[in-house]
């Protein structure tokens, strides 16, 4: 059996490196497997090899079983090496197949370029710093454009409302509405007790343990609710809609509708954001019930306030304006939330991690945009004294 | 010239089994190193393969074929681990593959190169980074040897040593798939896995890509299984071919699969794409004759 028939299909136990100095000759023989995982054990020796005072380097690999290209390149690395020491060096006992991966392998070998350096850490930030604020001031403009389309488009499918694609709207209510239900009505009941409890606590040490049902009423109906609900479904909803028309995107299905004279602004936009603006204000008047109830049933384990006397509070507690605050928010949410999922969904390019990266902003800029909004209302309502 | 190695015997199958002796156990040119007996393979109700009886012999190209949706990536990936078989016997370098603890199957992921369609580089890291992974995760290589083996290594699929600090979405389809190879090669894999290698390459970039497996293939002595549609591939470089038909596979030479009655076969290598790669494989015959012919295996009866 030749070398060429085992070639890098090595064997044996192990490899060894062996030095003997005869003379004016340094002898290296490199005996067992030079394989990639041998190598770490030589690769020390060999790059302090000694020659002692050698003029000849005979390197011999008639012990060696098998060579892998990095064992040859290791090979071939010291061969230069003893070269450039001023050795005459000679190989003995190689074989055709060794041969072949010296010449074809580790004669190629050509040295990197360094890595670029990154900059300097001042310079990257400030950098940066720019590079975010120009996008996000490109970002803000786009939006805004987008935020008139969107406008122009919803105000002319209500004038022409046989041109609403009905059966995507119900499609799309079902599944950010119908099935938002669950999750929407546990957080709301939750945020009920919680309110509940923390406020009896505080309330407790005045006496006034039954203004909690006020805190409760008053927190769940203005604000907690809508507030609450727009969250989930923006993260929810909004991130599917950039998904799926992301998912469009990269498939060029997008495209191909321009072609087809299909105008995406109706076909996906608007069905999504129609969806959003008629089922949340319903999702809000559910959370209100459910967060009403959590606090009720907090206040009867925990206050011994019976569910009547709960009704009786709530009812000098409340306006009808108290809850309409509440809900006027949420077509306004509603629009904000479909409006984004679909901008960002529609700014996808073409490749999976930007599907990614776009649902991701989407979440993110519907909240904030939410929650300046609603923080904004909040003023406005108290200036006009509602 | 003479080979004291060639004392040691083959360990195969056989005998204690120890993770060290799976990273350097020792398998002679010509024997099967790969022996897939009674697959089944079932997703749901489909079943992909049934019974199916697959093996590859060791420094041979093996082409494996077949229509869209017969299992041929699924049959590297259920051979590579990521797919569990429903039944059936997987035999990689004399070892049952179902029966090796985790750090015989550690041992074992080192001795095989896997080329995934389009790379699969991994998109934070550099080439060079890339190319680092299995290395850092599989060796001890001392950190200056490992650039040295990285610099070898992009030679070697001949990548231009900038394209080693860049970012695989900097690069192009064919150098990415360069890039994936380096990869797969890092460790000096014994056996090699491409799914579909020139796939999205134009004819120029798919035929370089061919030539370059092939260079590789003999200078390495590597073990190769290619799935793949190109049939230009499968006369340029593979050894035999493997043809995924009614769940199982039927393996030959191309010429003696040209003689199977299956109707899909002969519409395969008959048909008119089948007939125009074998008259441009006729054509560089001369010159492709004469680098195989020394490194060309014994036949072997039955095959």
């Amino acid at each position: 059996m030749s070398a060429a028939e085992d070639l890098g299909l090595g064997s044996g136990p192990a490899s060894a490196l062996n030095q003997r100095r005869e003379g004016e000759t340094l002898r290296l023989e490199f005996a067992g497997q030079w394989t990639t995982q041998e190598l770490a054990r030589h690769d020390n020796a060999l790059r302090a090899l000694d020659l002692q005072g050698a003029r000849l380097a005979v390197v011999d690999l008639s012990a060696c079983s098998a060579i892998d290209s990095a064992g040859a390149w290791v090979l071939d690395r010291t061969l230069d090496d003893l070269k450039r020491r001023g050795a005459e060096v000679s190989l003995v006992g190689s074989s055709p197949a060794i041969e072949t991966l010296l010449g074809t392998i580790a004669k190629k070998h050509v040295e990197l370029p360094p890595p670029p350096r990154p900059d300097n850490p001042i310079i990257a930030v400030t950098l940066r710093l720019g590079r975010e604020t120009v996008r996000i001031a490109r970002e803000g403009t786009e939006l805004l454009s987008f935020l008139g389309l969107t406008v122009t488009v919803f105000l002319r499918s209500l004038l022409m409302p046989w041109r609403i694609r009905l059966t995507p709207l119900i499609a799309h209510m079902e599944q950010t509405g119908l099935n938002a239900l669950p999750i929407v009505g546990l957080i709301s009941f939750l945020v009920g007790v919680v309110l509940a409890y923390q406020g009896a606590d505080q309330l407790a040490r005045f006496g006034a343990q039954i203004f909690t049902v006020n805190l409760v009423a008053i927190g769940v109906l203005r604000e907690m609710g809508i507030l609450l609900t727009a969250i989930i479904v923006a993260g929810r909803s909004g991130s599917s809609f950039t998904a799926q028309i992301g998912t469009m995107k990269v498939n060029e299905e997008v495209d191909a509708m321009q072609t087809l004279g299909l105008d995406p602004m109706e076909v996906l936009v608007m069905p999504r954001v129609f969806a959003l603006v008629l089922v949340l204000p319903l999702l809000t008047f559910y959370a209100d019930l459910m967060g009403l109830l959590g606090g009720a049933v907090m206040a009867t384990v925990v206050l011994d306030i019976s569910f009547f006397q709960f009704a009786r509070q709530l009812s000098d507690a409340v306006t009808l304006w108290t809850f309409w605050i509440g809900i006027i928010k949420a077509p306004l949410f509603a629009f904000i939330i479909g409006m984004i999922g679909c901008y960002e969904g529609l700014k996808v390019s073409r490749s999976a991690e930007s599907v990614g990266r776009q649902t991701t902003r989407a979440v993110v800029e519907a909240i904030f945009l939410v929650i300046v909004l609603d923080a904004l209302l909040s003023i406005f309502f108290s200036v006009i004294g509602i | 010239m003479s080979d004291p190695g060639s004392g040691v015997t083959t360990t195969n199958g056989s005998g204690q089994i120890s993770p060290d002796m799976i990273g350097s156990g020792r398998i002679r040119r010509g024997e099967e190193v790969l022996q897939v007996t009674g697959l089944r393979t079932q997703f749901g109700t489909t079943v992909i393969h049934d019974n199916l009886d697959f093996s590859v012999r060791a420094g041979e190209v093996m082409g494996v074929v077949g229509g869209s949706g017969t299992g041929k990536s699924v049959l590297v990936r259920t051979i590579i681990g990521l797919n569990k078989p429903r039944a059936g016997r997987i035999v990689l370098f004399g070892e049952d593959v179902a029966a090796l603890s985790s750090s015989q199957w550690r041992a074992m992921q080192s001795r095989w190169g896997v080329l995934f369609q389009d790379g699969a580089l991994f998109s934070s890291l550099t080439v060079a980074q890339n190319i680092e992974v299995p290395m850092k995760e599989h060796s001890d290589l001392p950190p200056a040897l490992r650039q040295e083996l990285i610099e070898v290594k992009i030679a070697m699929v001949g990548l231009p040593p900038d394209a080693a600090h860049k970012f695989p979405a900097e690069l192009s389809g064919g150098m990415r798939k360069r890039a994936g190879l380096a990869r797969a090669l890092a460790l000096d894999a014994d056996i090699l896995f491409l799914d579909e290698p020139t796939a999205g390459l134009d004819p120029i970039g798919a035929a370089n890509f061919d030539s370059l497996i092939g260079d590789l293939q003999r200078a390495l002595g590597l073990t190769v299984v290619m799935v793949t549609h190109d049939l230009d591939s499968l006369y340029a470089i593979c050894d035999r071919v493997s043809v995924l038909v009614d769940k199982r596979v039927k393996v030959g030479t191309i010429d003696e699969l040209m003689r199977e009655p299956d109707p899909w076969i002969q519409e395969y290598f008959g048909g008119p794409r089948g007939r125009a790669a074998a008259n441009s494989a006729a054509k560089s015959e001369g010159r492709a004759g004469e680098i195989a012919a020394p490194e060309q295996l014994p036949p072997e009866p039955g095959a």
